[in-house]
């Protein structure tokens, strides 16, 4: 936790970007989370993601749960629009401000508590309607505000800070996420921007539901050995399917001819750029990339990267044939249409 | 790159740039601490055992510290659209001199006993009363000798009393002369020859630059009446021998003697005054403040003037002609008085040429530029005598190291070999999240420094023209400080490579890369470090194979990650450097005093 405020004085060279805005202008509150949280390099990854693509700050809604994880929209984008909900209920909450306003970007930000515990029947839910969202998981393994038990997430046969076993099969939130629909699925880890920073990046480009699990160490209560969730046990298990690069409406850039390069167009004319780093992954083939996750950790290592992506997502809003702009800029003609349309509706109904 | 050297006292001393800067390493956020913390004694003594006349260079410094403050590279538009501005460093310093109390003579050392060696200097400005105040606590009797009736020589004698007034010279030097240190004044030396015949063990020449150049051009000698050297006119204006000025002066050069001349003929009643330089305005010599200084008094500065002859009617000085160096064209001004500050030279009249001390073909002693030893081993020379017209603080420079190299040579120790400086790095860390150096950065823009009315200020040439700080003023100027000396202690085996200091520097200072050779390395880094000046801070390999790298340059040293570090491994950890002094420190093999003697400290 800091005490001390975060000078307003900034590097002389720092840059603004096409709305106009230095990196710095995403920041928000300092953080209260311990000194080191995996937590606050995300947060970090998410101002560094918001500034690069340009985005204006108050038109992004984050919403968070309870827990470690749901204090950190505080800690970035100070100047967007805020909504901590009850513990495990951010997807449906985001559910319904995504349905009344589909103009803004939505930033769910909620733990391994809050998702795969109390809330994973929510979380299950906007995955497979399909909400258009940035689903964010910081998954350490461990219930840091209660001091250090094991989550839904914590690995079998991993030790607690005291020494306890963990006996349980732990949730696996990719493959849950792929399982159930999700159209972009990525693992990232908080110690790794390079790596972070594009699949957000490409999350909130995607047009419908996007999860990124990203293992967020808790230095309080599970950084040490024996844990599966240390900065120390990612970086020795780490295995990267992927490497990306997201270009955002830009033209693309050629790359050397020996990079394996998959180009993915986005619904919104941006290129996601896949180099891979396993010759055999094919990432969008959702069966593949079940195949291999569930692989990978059979064989005690942590796939990273993007796992998944549908670059033909249907979202939650295509579905239902919902109208194309937020229902507050509605008026009295749209939504009273008169007599007539009245009358073409009940002939059509008979 | 290879990792660091901060075991190098120089790595750390570096970053801080004021000190850094300093000819005399005085030690600059340390004491504008202590202005901040309202301990102005303290203070004081800081500035007194470095610079040893924080008074007299409150007011009158060339400064070479502020250009460096690293508060003048961070601010930037930063915190307004004004022009990014140094700490008022040297202001500062004149509050420490101006708020002490009166119990300052008691912080004063007292003398050792004497030790039974005697040394004399010749001329009693900076260079030799640093000398003298060094060696005369050590316990050697040293005799100051000057043509003049006070101490204080170009201090006195060349600076107008509009900037520094008189009773500030006679403390400052009544402190070195309060020391034991014997002043003959009136007593100018005609002969090297005859002191070194009486007898001292060691002499110190600091009679600094006492010519001032003069320009022959066609009309000098006929209008010589009304034409003065800067210099020497300045001098007879402080010591009230010169009163008045004719109506209309032009005053050549461009350093700060011009300046001083410029302003000093504003004040004694000239109706018009009008400097005139051979080079461009950005080129001149004078300090950027003392050019605005002239021009806020009204006074233009023409550049590109280039003299070409003092028109005259009958030995009647009537005007000056120029050439204008861009154009070629020839301009005349016409005015009744010139004041010629175009630099001095240094002039040995005094020394035999066979006295032992060789010359070179500029007229200067050859010296040890390290030791400041002549060819004769005994003679040592220090400020403008011994490589030209610097300025004071360079004198006060030269004089420690003088008074080192003669204490050491009359301990026959050689004077080639110097001692290194007294470097200590303490953490800074009171408790989780407790420092004990304030590091909130305040954005306040630099604070003015108060000027007297200028109907008053211009009416008199004894009237000081600048205020000075108060109390309230001095400490917000203070919080601008931005504590470089506070170093970021960076320890790689503590690294788990988290990303907290990175995440919160506010000035992307820190960066996990690969390491490459320092071009290369200076593009990778979260801001590019663009000025060379300054270190790349390296660190060891950590375990993801990278490492940790810090560009120096504009790091605010506020603490954030340390703050955010969850091992420990980065540490805030005040630098003090203090440059070994004249004394048992100095030497190869300190004599051990007897404990009665051992709280005197210099």
């Amino acid at each position: 936790m800091t005490y001390l405020a975060k000078p307003k004085l900034h590097h002389p060279s720092l840059a603004k970007n096409r709305v106009g805005y230095t990196r710095r202008d995403y920041e928000g509150k300092v953080s209260t989370l311990c000194a080191g949280c995996g937590h606050d390099s995300v947060s970090s990854a998410i101002v560094q993601a918001c500034w690069q693509l340009d985005i204006e700050p108050h038109r992004v809604a984050k919403l968070s749960g309870i827990g470690c994880s749901s204090k950190t929209p505080d800690y970035f984008l100070g100047a967007s629009h805020g909504f901590n909900t009850v513990h495990g209920r951010m997807p449906s909450v985001l559910t319904g401000a995504n349905l009344a306003n589909r103009g803004l970007l939505y930033l769910g930000i909620s733990g391994d508590g809050d998702s795969a515990s109390i809330g994973l029947g929510q979380f299950a839910h906007a995955m497979r309607r399909g909400v258009r969202m940035v689903y964010i998981v910081e998954n350490n393994g461990v219930y840091g505000l209660t001091k250090g038990q094991f989550s839904a997430t914590a690995d079998r046969g991993s030790v607690a800070k005291k020494g306890a076993v963990n006996h349980d099969a732990a949730i696996d939130l990719v493959s849950l996420a792929l399982q159930l629909g999700a159209t972009y699925v990525a693992r990232g880890f908080s110690g790794d921007k390079a790596q972070l920073v594009p699949l957000i990046e490409g999350a909130i480009r995607h047009g419908g539901a996007a999860f990124i699990d990203v293992i967020s160490p808790c230095v309080a209560f599970n950084n040490h050995a024996g844990s599966t969730r240390s900065y120390d046990y990612v970086r020795e298990h780490n295995e990267a399917v992927s490497r990306i690069d997201f270009i955002d409406l830009a033209p693309e850039q050629t790359v050397g001819a020996d990079e394996d390069l998959v180009c993915v167009p986005q619904h919104d004319g941006s290129t996601m750029r896949l180099r891979r780093v396993k010759p055999d992954y094919d990432a969008t083939d959702r069966i593949a990339a079940m195949n291999q996750v569930q692989a990978l950790h059979a064989a005690g290592e942590i796939a990273t990267g993007l796992l998944y992506v549908d670059p033909e997502a249907r979202d939650l809003h295509l579905g239902l044939n919902t109208v194309a702009w937020p229902l507050n800029t509605l008026g009295e003609a749209e939504l009273c249409p008169g007599g007539e349309v009245l009358e073409k509706i009940n002939a059509g109904l008979r | 790159m290879q990792r660091s050297d901060t075991q190098d006292p120089a790595y750390f001393h570096k970053v801080v740039d004021c000190q850094w800067a300093c000819p005399a390493h005085t030690p600059v956020p340390e004491y504008i601490r202590l202005i901040g913390q309202g301990r102005y004694d303290d203070a004081y003594m800081v500035n007194w055992v470095s610079n040893v006349f924080p008074g007299v260079l409150g007011r009158t410094c060339d400064r070479p510290c502020e250009p460096a403050c690293r508060r003048g590279r961070v601010e930037d538009k930063n915190v307004g659209e004004k022009k990014p501005e140094a700490v008022a460093i040297c202001r500062l310093k004149r509050v420490a001199a101006d708020h002490k109390s009166q119990e300052l003579r008691a912080l004063l050392p007292k003398p050792l006993p004497r030790n039974g060696k005697k040394v004399a200097c010749v001329g009693a400005g900076p260079a030799s009363l640093t000398v003298a105040r060094d060696l005369a606590t050590q316990g050697y009797a040293v005799t100051v000798f000057d043509g003049e009736t006070k101490p204080g020589g170009f201090i006195r004698s060349q600076i107008p009393r509009f900037r520094l007034p008189e009773s500030v010279i006679d403390e400052e030097c009544g402190y070195i002369l309060g020391l034991g240190v014997e002043l003959r004044a009136g007593r100018r030396i005609e002969s090297m020859r005859a002191l070194l015949a009486e007898g001292y063990d060691a002499v110190f020449v600091g009679c600094g630059a006492p010519r001032g150049r003069d320009l022959q051009l066609p009309g000098r000698q006929e209008a010589g009446e009304r034409i003065r050297i800067g210099i020497d006119w300045l001098a007879s204006v402080s010591f009230g021998h010169v009163t008045s000025v004719q109506p209309r002066v032009i005053v050549l050069g461009g350093g700060n003697t011009a300046m001083d001349c410029c302003r000093s003929a504003r004040r004694l009643g000239a109706s018009s005054v009008t400097v005139a330089v051979r080079s461009g305005y950005a080129q001149m010599k004078a300090s950027p403040w003392e050019k605005e200084d002239a021009e806020h008094e009204g006074i233009p500065i023409l550049d590109f003037h280039v003299p070409l002859a003092f028109e005259h009617e009958g030995g009647k000085l009537t005007g000056m002609r120029f050439k204008k160096a861009q154009t070629g064209e020839e301009v005349s001004i016409p005015c009744d008085e010139v004041l010629i500050a175009v630099g001095q030279e240094n002039a040995f009249p005094w020394i035999e040429r066979d006295a032992g001390i060789a010359f070179n073909e500029h007229g200067l002693p050859l010296l040890d530029a390290q030791s400041f030893q002549s060819s004769l081993p005994q003679v040592f020379f220090g400020g403008d005598a011994a490589f030209g017209p610097k300025n004071i603080i360079t004198a006060v420079a030269h004089g420690h190291e003088a008074a080192v190299s003669i204490d050491r040579y009359l301990h026959a120790e050689p004077v080639t070999k110097r001692p290194p400086p007294h470097v200590n790095l303490l953490s800074q860390k009171m408790g989780i999240h407790e420092w004990s150096y304030d590091n909130g950065i305040t954005n306040e823009l630099r604070h003015k420094v108060p000027w007297a009315a200028a109907e008053k200020a211009l009416a008199s040439i004894r009237v000081e023209v600048e205020l000075g700080f108060d109390a309230a003023t001095a400490f917000k100027e203070a919080q601008r400080c931005l504590n470089c000396d506070v170093q970021t202690v960076f320890t790689d085996k503590l690294c788990i490579e988290c990303d907290a200091c990175v995440d919160i520097c506010p000035m992307d200072s820190i960066s996990f890369v690969e390491n490459g050779a320092e071009a290369d390395l200076r593009q990778r880094l979260k801001a590019p470090a663009l000025n060379l000046a300054q270190d790349l801070y390296v660190s060891g390999t950590l375990k993801t194979a990278r490492v940790m790298v810090k560009d120096e340059d504009v790091c605010l040293h506020c603490g954030l990650c340390a703050e955010r570090c969850p091992t420990g491994a980065w540490d805030m950890q005040k630098f003090l450097l203090l440059t070994t002094k004249a004394g048992p420190a100095c030497r190869d093999t300190p004599a051990r005093a007897p404990l009665a003697e051992r709280k005197v400290t210099a």
